[in-house]
């Protein structure tokens, strides 16, 4: 008895696990959209905590900021237009990816350059190495007889 | 030829430790205001003082301003309240004040008891005026000339120094502008 009392209380837990599992503090229709209040607040810049996301900060306003992002999804806002909205208020700094423009661009670029830079630096090494090989030969006429000699004295011994 | 290489990690040194000293002493929390060279965006809020009595970004015209956000919840708010009294009253800055997340009666309360710098101020106790500013940490200060348009922010407490070095050269430079 006690057995199926206790198997009927745990009956009535599995569904709450699952909602639980589901849950969208936020309330969002889909789970594409929750996903993507996901992605937007995570790569959004809290300006109070600077090295956190507005996802994870507790400051105030990382939380009126989260707020902004799910009203304007509510609304029918494109992801452009809600990070451009919080940038027109915040400053280019809420981005972690910031717009490629001319600020930017360096740093953008440095990826690039740094991988150019180290492949330049391989051929470099590369060509000097063959032209090294290509060169005369390193010993001289005179001294590759020699060689020869010395080592065919030493086969007779 | 080869000699030269031997250079390139000096070079690399100090050209690093020049990129590094630069950064010395520069307060990475500084940010500046998205909103230097826009207008104060609209509103319409309650005067503190004066329920139901609405103010709009109107009240910026004609004069350079201050606008401090302050609360009675923000410690720093308190340290900096003796210097805006002091340059309301010694200096003649006109300021506004933008209470902000706060509630009416502690304001009041406040005001009374502290002594009040500010010519109006505004209540936004849903910080909304705050968010479209890009307020993120109470004090903060701006200057706004007489078109109403902001020039200046300084995040943090505003005290002699502060305004001697950083406020007082703009607010100068808009009432020349001005005049």
């Amino acid at each position: 008895m006690t057995r199926l009392v206790v198997l009927i209380l745990l009956a009535m837990l599995l569904p709450v696990q699952a909602n639980a599992d589901e849950a969208n503090v936020e309330g969002f229709d889909s789970l594409q959209e929750e996903q993507r209040y996901r992605d937007l607040t995570a790569e959004l810049r809290c300006p109070k905590c600077q090295n956190q996301n507005i996802a994870d900060s507790n400051a105030p306003i990382a939380k009126d900021m989260r707020d902004r992002v799910y009203q304007m999804m509510q609304d029918g806002a494109s992801n452009n237009e809600i990070v451009g909205d919080l940038v027109d208020r915040f400053g280019e700094f809420v981005r972690y990816k910031p717009e490629v423009d001319r600020r930017t661009i360096l740093l953008w670029a440095t990826p690039a350059i740094a991988v150019g830079v180290g492949l330049l630096a391989v051929a470099g090494i590369i060509i000097r190495s063959r032209r090294r090989n290509d060169q005369t030969p390193s010993l001289t006429a005179e001294e590759q007889a020699r060689v020869n000699r010395l080592l065919a004295d030493k086969d007779r011994e | 030829m080869k000699r030269v290489f031997l250079f390139v990690p000096l070079i690399l040194v100090v050209v690093l430790g020049i990129v590094l000293f630069a950064g010395i002493g520069k307060d990475p929390t500084r940010l500046e205001s998205a909103l230097i060279g826009k207008t104060v965006p609209t509103f319409a809020l309650d005067d503190l003082e004066k329920p139901g009595t609405k103010l709009d970004a109107g009240v910026f015209q004609g004069q350079v301003s201050l606008l401090n956000v302050w609360g009675t919840w923000c410690p720093a708010c308190r340290d900096e309240h003796d210097d805006l009294l002091w340059l309301a009253q010694e200096q003649g800055v006109r300021i506004i004040g933008l209470n902000y997340k706060d509630n009416r009666e502690e304001a009041l309360v406040w005001l009374e008891r502290l002594g009040n710098p500010y010519e109006l101020t505004i209540y936004d106790p849903k910080g909304t005026l705050g968010f479209d500013l890009g307020v993120y940490g109470a004090p903060e200060t701006y200057v706004i000339d007489t078109d109403g348009v902001v020039r200046y922010r300084h995040v943090g407490v505003v005290n002699e120094k502060v305004w001697k070095e950083d406020l007082e050269p703009v607010v100068n430079q808009y009432r020349e502008d001005a005049s």
